[in-house]
């Protein structure tokens, strides 16, 4: 098993963000679009769900998903006004 | 098109369902799928986001008691989508590619971790980050699970999705981030012990 410096350095970079109590992928999800809402608001997200934003941070998947549904609101704006 | 409330949203999109309001969302979903899918997929863009439009709006319908109201519907709607969207892009692009790839060397050595070496290093960098390159070795060996280090690697190194991964350890995601979670836990406690520096003092060794 080879590990390039790269990979590495996101071990040791997830080894920074690890706390005691994170949230999984589920409950991240079932905040996403509260979280997405309160971004697109000009409020702070992080603030009221730090957890969320910790789990985005470390997520990848949960990550991506996330800039997905912030392209797809982004361009339904002109529908909704 | 109508603006609705989320409350009208659920009205309308329940028992008898509004032909006007699926029309609107189906129209809003297919938006949003394409602007997010866009630079994700070349060919077909209309058919497939056609597709898991179709699918996202059943799935909407059948779940929408759960809606919590913490959002705006139509976020809540698009935020289904996406996960539909996502989570099939994923399996296709991932179906034949097995895990083993990504953990064994050309000489099927699977287990034993060895970090490859920063060629741009000076010596005393280099002399500096070897300890702590050895330490994190022993411990990937000696203190993750098998299928700590299969995940870990394949995510990190290999770029494979975790449905991907859950789905060829047979678990599904979020038992994956648990054992992702107690894996990092696991590394963070011993490493800093080991190496008697913070986390943040070893990254700071690997910075430019």
């Amino acid at each position: 098993m080879k590990i390039d410096l790269a990979t590495f350095k996101k071990i040791l970079l997830s080894l920074t963000i690890t706390y005691e109590e994170e949230i999984d992928c589920q409950e991240c999800y079932q905040h996403m679009d509260q979280f997405a809402d309160m971004l697109r608001e000009g409020e702070d997200p992080a603030k009221v769900l730090p957890l969320v934003k910790h789990h985005l941070d470390l997520c990848r998947d949960c990550n991506e998903e996330f800039e997905a549904l912030s392209d797809a609101l982004a361009a339904c704006d002109d529908l909704e006004a | 098109m109508k603006q609705r409330s989320n409350t009208e949203w659920i009205e309308s999109l329940s028992d008898p369902v509004s032909d006007e309001a699926l029309s609107d969302l189906r129209t809003l979903l297919l938006r949003g799928l394409r602007a997010s899918l866009s630079n994700r997929i070349s060919t077909d863009l209309d058919s497939i986001t056609e597709d898991f439009a179709q699918e996202a709006l059943l799935k909407i319908l059948n779940n929408i008691q759960t809606f919590r109201g913490e959002s705006k519907f139509t976020t809540w709607a698009q935020k289904i989508a996406i996960h539909v969207a996502f989570t099939e892009l994923r399996r296709r692009r991932w179906k034949d590619i097995s895990l083993q790839e990504f953990i064994e060397t050309p000489e099927g050595e699977e287990y034993t971790p060895i970090i490859l070496k920063d060629p741009d290093s000076s010596p005393e960098q280099e002399a500096t980050q070897s300890d702590i390159m050895g330490v994190v070795e022993e411990l990937i060996e000696n203190e993750l699970t098998e299928r700590q280090r299969t995940a870990m690697i394949a995510i990190l190194q290999g770029g494979m999705p975790m449905d991907e991964v859950a789905r060829q350890l047979g678990t599904n995601r979020n038992a994956l981030y648990k054992l992702l979670h107690d894996a990092r836990k696991r590394l963070q406690v011993r490493l800093e012990e080991k190496a008697g520096l913070t986390v943040h003092e070893i990254l700071t060794l690997f910075e430019r």
